[in-house]
This record gives C-alpha cells, sequence and structure tokens, in this order.
C-alpha cells in the first residue's frame, strides 16, 4: 500500500550485542492544544468522569423490599441493579450478551474509525488527560516543565511538584472513594467514610484503586499503552485499509522543509510540501509518537496533533487538515490524481452493525420477557422411588421457586400429567397445595408423589409441576418424571 | 513516501535481531527499566516470603515463620466465624420444637441442611447415603417404622440407639427358635410359610399352613400380635406390609426364625448435640415416610 522506496532506505540496523537491555523511559511533556478534537476529548472526559461520580447517588424507587440505589452491585444479597433491571447471579449470561455487545462495538469502532476507545473514551485516557490538566495548572505547559524538570531543586520546584502530587493522590482517592460506592449504599457508606466506621474493605478498594489511578495517570502515562495494553496489538488485526485513522497526509506534507528553506526550495522550481517541520504535532501528543511516521502502536489516535497541525497552517496560511482522518489508499489516490475516497459502508462494518442489532434484539427481547417467577423440578436421586407399606410407589422432588418480584406472593402447586395419584408438599402450614415465598428469594419445597395404580416395571412417566400465582394468575412450568420400580 | 518502515528506523531507532522472515524482521526492543525494577521487587518479596511463612524444610522439622503462621489455625479461625455466622440459625432450630420445624418451611430447609451433613457423616455408612438402608439396616425413606415413624420417636431412636450399650435403649430381640430347640425345622418352614401368606405371597403347593398357623398362635403372636401387625413398643416388625427388613423368601424368614435376629443401632446421645439430633430427625422425616 506504502509507496514503494528502494529497500535499502529503510533497512534497520542489527543488533550487536552492545545495546542495553533495558530502556529508560524517555519523558513526555504534552503540550496544550486547543481545537474540535480537544473541546471533544474535553467534553466526553466531563461526561464520562461525571457520570462515573454522580452515578452511585442517584436514586430509583423499588419499593420497601429493595435498595432505592440505581446502580448497585448488592454481593451480600447477590443482586445487581440497573434501574429498572434487577439481575439474580443465574441470570450473568445478560452480562455475556453485554460484553458481546461491548466487543463487537469496539470492533466497528475500529472499522470506521480505528481507536477510538483508546484516543476518547478509555479510562487510561480520560484519568492520564485529568492529570495532565493538574500538571500543567501547577507546573505550567510543555515548555516550563522541561525548564522546571532541567532546573534545580528550588523551593518552587518542590513546591510546584508537592502540590502536583498531592492533587493527583486526592484525585485518585475519590476515584477509589467513588469505586467503593456502587457497591454499597451510597450516603449510608459517604457517612461511615467520613466518620470512619466503614468496614475495612472498603478502605483496602479505596487504597488499591488510590494507589493504581496515581501510578497509572500520573506516573505511567503512555507506558500503559505501549508495554502493558493488549488493545493495541488486538487492534492491529482489527484495522483495515478504509479505516479512517489519524493520518499525516503525506502526500501533500512531503517532502518537508522549515519555512525559509522551503521557500529556497520553491524559488528553485523544487517541489516543497506543506508541512514545515514545525514538531508541534510531536510535542502534543500524550504518547510521544511522531504522526508523520504513519499509524503505529504508540499512538492512541485522540486526533491532539490535528488539533496542533490546524493551528500552525492557520497561521501559515495553508489549509487546514494536514493532519485528519483519513487513510493510505486516499493518499495514494492523490497521489495519482484521483479524488479520495471514504467507504464507510464495507462488508466488515456491514458485518458487525448487523451483529450489533441482532444481539441487542435478543438483549432487549431476553430483557423484556424475563420473567419474575421461575420454577425448576428436582427428582430425588437416591432413591429415586421407594415402595410403601401398602405396596404404593412414591416419588419425591425438591421444587424450587424463585420469586423474583419484589412482594410476597403465594402460589398454586398443581402438577399434570400423572394421574391417579396424590400429592403433598411438606414443611407447608396451610397443609394445601399453595405455599408462600418471600419476596425477591428463591425457596425450596419438598414435593411428594404417590400412586396406588400399577405402572409398568422400569416406568418414567413423563410429568409437569405448574405453580400458579394465586392473586395474578401468572404460571410457570417446570418438568420431570415419576419413576417406578 | 512515507513507508511504516522507514517510520519506525527513524522514531524508535528499533534494533533487530538481524531474523527475516519474507520481509517480516523481529525488532530488538529493549525491555522498560520499570519492568526490571518490578522484577527485582518480585524477588525482594519471596525473600520476605521465606520469612513470614513456613517454607524451609529442616532435617526432621521446619522453619516455622516469623509469625508462627499455620495454615491448620486458619481453618480453625474461619470455622469459629462460621459458627458464629451461624449462630443465630442453630438458635431458631434450638428453640422450636421439632413438630414446629417440620411445619415451618424455612425451618424445615435449615434443619434438612443440617441434618443432610450430619446423615451422611454418621449414618450413611449403614443406612446409605439415599437413607435407602440395605438388608438388615431400614429403608427410612418408607412408611414402616418399627420403633415409630413420629419426630419425637425418631428423636429418641437415634438418642438412644437399637439394643446399644444405653440403659435407654431400644430393646427386643427376635429369639433362635430353632437353635434355641424351640421349633423343629418342619414347624419353622410350615410357620414361615404362613408368614408370606399374611402379606399376600403364594405358598408352595403342599405347603402345611394350618401348622404353620398354629405355630404363629402359639409362639409369633406374643409380639408380632395375633393379625401379625407387629409390636410398635418392642420393636416386632408388621408382617402383613409389603416390607421386608432382611427378605420376603422362604429361606431368609426360615433363617431369621432358626437363628433368630437383633440388630443394633448405636446411641448417637454421646456423639451428637440435642440441636444436631433434632435435625436430623426432621432431615429424616422429610424424607417423606414420617408419621
Amino acid at each position: 500500500m506504502a509507496v514503494q522506496l528502494p529497500a535499502n532506505d529503510f533497512a534497520e540496523p542489527i543488533a550487536d550485542g552492545d545495546e542495553p537491555l533495558y530502556a529508560s523511559r524517555r519523558k513526555i511533556y504534552p503540550k496544550a492544544v486547543s481545537g474540535p478534537f480537544r473541546r471533544a476529548k474535553t467534553g466526553l472526559l466531563l461526561l464520562t468522569l461525571g457520570i462515573y461520580y454522580i452515578l452511585p447517588f442517584v436514586r430509583w424507587n423499588r419499593g420497601i423490599n429493595a435498595p432505592d440505589q440505581a446502580v448497585l452491585i448488592d454481593f451480600p444479597s447477590r443482586r445487581f441493579y440497573f434501574f429498572f433491571i434487577e439481575i439474580w447471579p443465574q441470570e450473568v449470561y445478560y452480562l455475556t450478551g453485554l460484553l458481546i455487545l461491548a466487543a463487537v462495538v469496539l470492533f466497528l469502532m475500529n472499522a470506521l474509525a480505528g481507536r477510538v476507545w483508546c484516543g476518547y473514551l478509555c479510562p487510561q485516557t480520560v484519568w492520564t488527560d485529568l492529570f495532565l490538566f493538574v500538571e500543567r495548572k501547577v507546573e505550567g505547559d510543555r515548555t516550563q516543565r522541561i525548564a522546571l524538570d532541567a532546573g534545580p531543586w528550588t523551593v518552587n520546584k518542590v513546591t510546584r511538584k508537592i502540590a502536583k502530587h498531592a492533587i493527583w493522590l486526592i484525585i485518585a482517592w475519590w476515584t477509589g472513594g467513588v469505586w467503593v460506592l456502587y457497591f454499597a449504599d451510597a450516603p449510608t457508606l459517604v457517612k461511615e467514610l467520613a466518620t470512619f466506621q466503614a468496614p475495612a474493605i472498603a478502605w483496602i478498594s479505596i487504597g488499591i484503586l488510590t494507589f493504581t489511578t496515581y501510578s497509572l495517570a500520573g506516573l505511567m502515562r503512555e507506558q500503559v499503552c505501549i508495554y502493558m495494553c493488549p488493545w493495541p496489538r488486538i487492534q492491529a488485526a482489527l484495522t483495515d485499509e478504509y479505516a479512517l485513522n489519524v493520518t499525516y497526509r503525506y502526500d501533500r506534507g512531503e517532502p518537508r522543509y522549515s519555512l525559509k528553506k522551503a521557500q529556497v526550495a520553491h524559488d528553485a522550481g523544487l517541489p516543497a510540501g506543506d508541512c514545515i517541520d514545525c514538531s508541534q504535532c510531536v510535542w502534543a501528543c500524550p504518547t510521544g509518537v511522531d504522526i508523520r511516521n504513519g499509524n503505529q502502536l504508540g499512538c492512541i489516535q485522540c486526533g491532539l496533533c490535528i488539533d496542533a497541525c490546524d493551528s500552525i497552517m492557520a497561521k501559515v496560511g495553508k489549509p487546514q487538515r494536514l493532519i485528519a482522518y483519513d487513510n493510505d489508499i486516499n493518499a495514494q489516490r492523490r497521489a495519482q490524481g484521483l479524488p479520495s475516497q471514504y467507504k464507510l459502508l464495507r462488508t466488515r462494518t456491514l458485518l458487525y452493525a448487523g451483529i450489533i442489532v441482532s444481539v441487542s434484539f435478543v438483549m432487549i427481547f431476553a430483557l423484556a420477557t424475563r420473567s419474575d417467577l421461575g420454577v425448576s423440578l428436582i427428582h430425588d436421586r437416591n432413591p429415586t422411588f421407594v415402595r410403601l407399606k401398602d405396596g404404593a410407589v412414591r416419588n419425591a422432588y425438591t421444587i424450587r421457586i424463585a420469586n423474583k418480584y419484589l412482594e410476597r406472593r403465594l402460589f398454586l402447586i398443581n402438577v399434570e400429567g400423572f394421574e391417579p395419584g396424590n400429592f403433598q408438599i411438606l414443611g407447608n402450614t396451610t397443609n394445601t397445595m399453595v405455599v408462600e415465598v418471600d419476596p425477591d428469594r428463591t425457596q425450596e419445597f419438598r414435593l411428594l408423589m404417590t400412586t396406588y395404580a400399577a405402572i409398568p416395571p422400569d416406568a418414567s412417566i413423563p410429568i409437569r409441576v405448574v405453580v400458579t400465582d394465586v392473586k395474578t394468575g401468572q404460571t410457570a412450568r417446570a418438568t420431570g418424571h415419576f419413576r417406578g420400580p | 513516501m512515507g513507508g511504516e518502515k522507514k517510520a519506525r528506523n527513524n522514531s524508535e531507532k528499533a534494533l533487530t535481531t538481524g531474523h527475516e522472515w519474507d520481509g517480516i524482521e523481529e525488532l530488538n526492543t529493549p525491555l522498560p527499566k520499570w519492568w526490571i525494577w518490578i522484577f527485582y521487587a518480585t524477588i525482594v518479596w519471596s525473600i520476605g516470603y521465606w520469612v513470614v511463612y513456613p517454607s524451609w524444610p529442616l532435617v526432621s522439622t521446619y522453619a516455622s515463620g516469623a509469625f508462627n503462621w499455620r495454615s491448620r489455625s486458619a481453618v480453625q479461625k474461619e470455622l469459629e466465624l462460621l459458627q458464629k455466622l451461624r449462630a443465630p440459625l442453630i438458635e431458631a432450630l434450638r428453640a422450636a420444637p421439632v413438630e414446629k420445624i417440620l411445619a415451618d418451611p424455612q425451618l424445615l430447609n435449615l434443619a434438612r441442611a443440617q441434618g443432610r451433613v450430619v446423615f451422611r457423616d454418621n449414618c450413611a455408612a449403614c443406612h446409605g447415603i439415599g437413607a435407602t438402608g440395605i438388608k438388615g439396616y431400614p429403608n427410612l425413606n418408607d412408611d414402616d417404622w418399627l420403633w415409630g415413624g413420629k419426630p419425637q420417636d425418631i428423636i429418641y431412636t437415634i438418642t438412644y440407639g437399637v439394643r446399644s450399650a444405653h440403659p435407654k435403649a431400644h430393646s427386643g430381640v427376635m429369639p433362635a427358635f430353632g437353635r434355641g430347640n424351640l421349633l423343629k425345622m418342619p414347624e419353622i418352614i410350615a410357620v414361615a410359610e404362613y408368614v408370606r401368606t399374611l402379606s399376600g405371597l403364594t405358598p408352595p403347593a403342599g405347603t402345611d399352613l394350618a401348622l404353620g398357623g398354629k405355630v404363629f398362635k402359639e409362639h409369633c403372636a406374643v409380639c408380632h400380635a395375633e393379625n401379625g401387625k407387629g409390636r410398635r413398643d418392642i420393636g416386632s416388625p408388621d408382617l402383613t406390609d409389603s416390607i421386608w427388613l432382611y427378605g420376603s423368601d422362604q429361606k431368609t424368614i426360615v433363617d431369621g426364625i432358626y437363628h433368630g435376629r437383633g440388630g443394633m443401632m448405636p446411641a448417637w446421645i454421646d456423639r451428637l448435640d440435642e440441636v444436631t439430633i433434632k435435625a436430623l430427625a426432621a432431615y429424616i422425616h422429610s424424607l417423606g415416610g414420617g408419621k
């Protein structure tokens, strides 16, 4: 795809054993930029952090038998609440659907516009951006920070460094502090934290998240993306030649010269590109890559270099978007005098979109038809049947009724498909086939079925247990067998 | 012009190992420094682990670690915690009479959960995992009870046992009529066949049922009652039902009359506490046969 260059132009040096085994980090001082991509990033930062910090405090009335927190992962009672949805542990397949959906949405993003997730939405990116904002406010922009780091340890430097790390730690602490609020009633836990009454696990969780946030967003930053995260590697398999990635339009930019040299080349009648080699795109980059080297692992595709370049292009009176969301195919087409071509509807993107739509439909259908009544019938395995004194044959079962409704309910248990026989529920106060199940609970009952009828040897007669809500008439069924000698 | 390979060459100054396969070269990128420091940190951590935990074998023992940590005592601690968590449930079982437990779905589920475990640990060796019994060891799922199937009867039997050494144990033995020279073999065979007819089994042709009936009246009815229904107080089985503890064939019955019977069940009063026995009784009762 790339324009072919003679092979020896990019022959790389071969290691001879003298090079270092371990590389020190080259510290990056990203420069502040302004422009549409910076605004988009800031907007998404405020939105995602806003959701993260506010969500635990949102209330959602579910009545007296359930917590009123909109989003709550309730480990002690093994429930997950999300607004109008309540998930039981055995319904964890909803999470599977959600994960499939999340994965395919990532694939689609990737096929359309590269690492949108990395550049704008990933928590690592969002928190690093926030920490960088603090760093700029305390230590100044790129030039000041470089000068500060290079300079001697003056009172000013020490004060600024302490201030920066203190603010980072406070943000990190709040990150962990909010995290734990998703696992307990938020206002209560806030009160407990403020009065040091909170359980140890809350403090430990906050401690761990404080540490990870501080070290990953403050100290590690782009190294997380380059060394730790598998997504840059995975995405190489998911992107293609039509995906719109942040791209340096080398067809327009090369050969690059400084402004003065470009003028000289121009005067001599030689070609000169639009790139004036000012390095602003490199300085603006939060991972320190040079976008002019093409699509690369270190590039998180945040578009800040586009903003940086555009501001320079405006100053030198050249058209915008020397760096833009584009692809290599277009660069080659333009070099051949053909117009750019944007193919958003491709087999790949349509397929992803199709999968997203169908998985969403299945999820919505499953959630909409989720029954708040579940019943299962477990036949005693040892023994499968019992012969009674008078020659009757009896089978015993455990009926498990899951009442996912938030009120106590009465159910009538009935057995279909096996006549004649008599049925008995053990441990039932009413001594009838009506049982009571607590709100939002699963309860087990022991069912005995006895028959005097002659049944063929080794009989296995299919039966069906029907559980009916006495008040609403809602029913649920479970099938099983009656076994004979 | 902006080939990717050139790009890499410029920015990362990456070295290659010199290996190349179909134009794909293997880079020789050095590891980041922080990685090696984390590696050193894990080595330091492992030294700390040696000091704190028992990890060094010695000649006849082992280094016990700085804080004398034992996995056994850790388990003990967790068991104590578990017992503390369970205390209110155990208390609920203690407070409720067994009849109330059997009528309350939640208490019954609790008792069944505990009873099942205790049964498998202590009773299953003779009565089987599913309490189905085996020859000589009664099936506890059915409605045939030698010593009574009411909850209190079951508790009594578990507590004091059957023909155990405990003074309050159920007693009563089937005598050895043959070995003790009380009956002659033809009489034994006749009464055995007579007993089989009580529960509707057909005797072989030529059986002297009149003799069998006479012998039964004279020797067996004392314990098994005139009608053969048995007596709860001495644990003599009902001979008219379809359930046979040892078997319903002539040979087995003759064997029983000749040698006598007297299965034994230990008293559990010294091994299981009151609440455990109560839960166990509730479990057995709820297998389905309880009265």
